[in-house]
């Protein structure tokens, strides 16, 4: 028989990933990441060389015993604005990218987003609570100014309200101990609605704070501390590793929910676990920038479309390249004439552009389904 | 009988089970449904759309649990093994099944090889033996390096075969195998069900539809009729022309092919 013939020749199986392009993807990326975050701290509105943003970080990065030939100055606008910022925008960009790799495959549904049940109202609302109430009732404007583990009021309330409002979203459309996926984005979309109501109506009522909210949910890097990266990198960094360890389950969920079943998966639990993870990610991304868009809902798919659909590597990766194109795209919106544009006006105007034309260039298009 | 004596690798004992539904009673599918099969037995289930074919298949796998009565797999009910362990028992190849696109064929079967993990990231030597095993016997070696919109019917068919071959379960389900398959394909697909079973010693059970393919393919024949088995045994036993007309509400009548065999003729008018 022909397929005897072949069988019997010795050609070699490939079964999974090889591991040299997987240490390719991830060493180029990790390298590419970090020119990306060179450029980033040595460019900006104010001339630092290239020598001396090298010398500092260096100095007090790696603390090399380096003499100090730099102005003060540049100390300052190198350590303690721009690494934070750039700091802040690759773990924003990461986390949203890599929660949105997530919810695409637990969702099954190539339009979700890392916002798309609930965080992003959520927390939106959070924030605009935060920013209103304390103009509103003039004894809460004691405690506004408080911190709790380096985090303002503000902040805090948008953590809070975008990993309840998933909570609440779940267990609504929770139904004799299941979730359909098409429940939860309906509920998702309809508390979503009534909480964007309630930001509109908190705007209404805001006064002179309406551009503080406003600012807050175009999404900037502009309030990016150390202190606000103290309390985001390890939630990021704990989701990253959980969610690593589970890539074989996100992958039996795209064979859909009776066929992982069939296979061993919880299936139920671990939706449960993945959006929580994710919820998390993103949560703490949202809490120190606001919400930017775009980034969360087209690097799953760019990379989908570059190094395949194996969450093995696409979940490292799609952390990298969030990172990266943040970084950029703050860079951009720093370097562009206007000065501080919000950085998801540059994410939406540059990327979008840029995704229309892979999608329609590739010829793997339907590898982009997600499903 | 020598599976007389072996005990059942799976077992079915008064079971009812009924879709919950909102506002409504449940819709009731089993209706105290007994079943058992014994190790390396090849049988075929058959019966009408809603006789409750399916729904067996999902009990047996574990995705559903009964509502009165017990499932048991291997001697324990289902609902007390571990699911990773279940799967180690039991695979499924269900009716539909859309394949992700972007995974390479050796990829997907792989994916087969879940319950048996042992790394974290990587594959064991075991691991990569079965799937080249899976993909070989079930005749879908060629198609290692495709992906999926890549595949015709009759190859998809096979390569989820692969895949459920890969789980190297000892209990095999199969829903409607056959479905979109043209008549050459459906002959070969379980002419290599017949050898698997035979090579693998696996347990089979297919639901069918053609009610000769069916008579040919399995020494012992189950029809549901209502959510109850209606019959069971040799498919001459079992697919007769009363059994036939109460069950499906057909006409039919015997004919005997040159070589013995009983072949069921349909009357359509």
């Amino acid at each position: 028989m022909r397929t005897a013939v072949a069988a019997g020749e010795a050609r070699p199986l490939r079964i999974g990933l090889s591991l040299t392009r997987s240490v390719a993807v991830l060493g180029g990326g990790a390298l590419l990441l970090a020119v990306i975050l060179v450029l980033g701290v040595g460019l900006g509105s104010t001339q630092v060389s290239v020598g001396d943003t090298a010398a500092i970080l260096a100095h007090r990065l790696l603390g090399l015993p380096i003499p100090q030939t730099w102005p003060a100055t540049a100390e300052t606008i190198v350590f303690d604005i721009r690494l934070p910022r750039v700091l802040t925008a690759m773990l924003v960009g990461g986390g949203l990218a890599m929660a949105g790799t997530v919810f695409q495959a637990v969702l099954r549904n190539p339009l979700a987003d890392p916002y798309v049940i609930g965080t992003a109202a959520g927390a939106s609302f959070g924030a605009a609570l935060g920013i209103v109430a304390p103009l509103l009732v003039p004894a809460l404007a004691i405690g506004a100014g408080s911190e709790l583990l380096g985090l303002g009021v503000v902040q805090l309330l948008a953590f809070g309200g975008g990993l309840g409002t998933v909570l609440l979203v779940y267990a609504v459309a929770r139904s004799a101990g299941r979730v359909q996926v098409i429940t939860l984005l309906l509920t998702g979309y309809a508390v979503s609605s009534v909480l964007a109501a309630m930001v509109a109506l908190l705007m209404f009522m805001s006064g002179r704070a309406l551009g503080a909210i406003f600012g807050w949910l175009m999404g900037s890097l502009a309030n990016a501390s150390w202190t606000a990266l103290s309390f985001a990198t390890p939630l990021l960094l704990v989701s990253f590793v959980l969610l690593l360890a589970r890539w074989r389950r996100i992958n039996l969920l795209l064979l859909g929910d009776a066929q992982a079943a069939s296979l061993g998966v919880d299936v139920e639990r671990e939706k449960l676990v993945l959006t929580m993870l994710a919820t998390l990610a993103t949560s703490a991304a949202v809490a120190v920038s606001g919400t930017i868009g775009f980034v969360g809902l087209v690097v799953p798919h760019l990379l989908r479309l570059l190094i395949g659909p194996d969450h093995r590597l696409l979940l490292p990766a799609s952390l990298l390249t969030g990172a990266g194109l943040l970084v950029l795209a703050d860079l951009g919106a720093r370097l562009l004439p206007g000065g501080g544009i919000p950085v998801g006006v540059v994410t939406a105007l540059i990327g979008a552009p840029f995704f229309l034309w892979l999608l329609r260039r590739s010829r793997l298009t339907r590898v982009d389904a997600g499903a | 009988m020598t599976a007389a004596v072996a005990a059942p690798i799976a077992a079915v004992r008064g079971v009812r089970f009924g879709y919950a539904r909102h506002g409504r009673e449940p819709l009731g599918v089993l209706r105290g449904l007994d079943l058992e099969l014994h190790p390396g037995e090849l049988v075929a289930l058959l019966g009408a759309n809603g006789s409750g074919k399916t729904t067996l298949l999902r009990l047996l796998s574990g995705a559903l649990r009964p509502d009165a009565g017990v499932v048991e797999v291997a001697g324990r009910p289902v609902g007390e093994w571990p699911r990773l362990a279940l799967a180690r028992q039991v695979a499924v190849l269900p009716q539909h099944l859309e394949l992700p696109e972007g995974f390479r064929v050796a990829e997907l079967v792989a994916m087969g090889r879940a319950p048996h993990a042992r790394r974290l990231f990587g594959s064991t030597a075991e691991d990569e033996q079965a799937v080249e095993r899976a993909l070989q016997d079930a005749d879908a070696f060629d198609l290692a390096d495709r992906y999926p919109f890549e595949l015709s019917g009759g190859e998809r068919q096979r390569v989820l075969v692969a895949m459920a071959l890969a789980q190297e379960p000892r209990l095999l389900l199969l829903d409607e195998p056959t479905l979109h398959l043209d008549l050459a394909h459906q002959v070969a697909l379980l002419r290599r069900l017949r050898q698997l079973h035979t090579q693998r010693e696996l347990t089979v059970l297919a639901v069918l539809h053609d009610l000769n393919l069916a008579a040919a393919f399995a020494p012992r024949v189950v029809l549901l009729d209502g959510g109850r088995v209606a019959a069971d045994g040799p498919p001459d036993e079992v697919l007769t022309t009363e059994t036939i007309e109460r069950v499906f509400g057909v006409v039919s009548e015997p004919v005997f092919s040159s070589d013995g065999t009983r072949l069921i003729a349909l009357r359509v008018d």
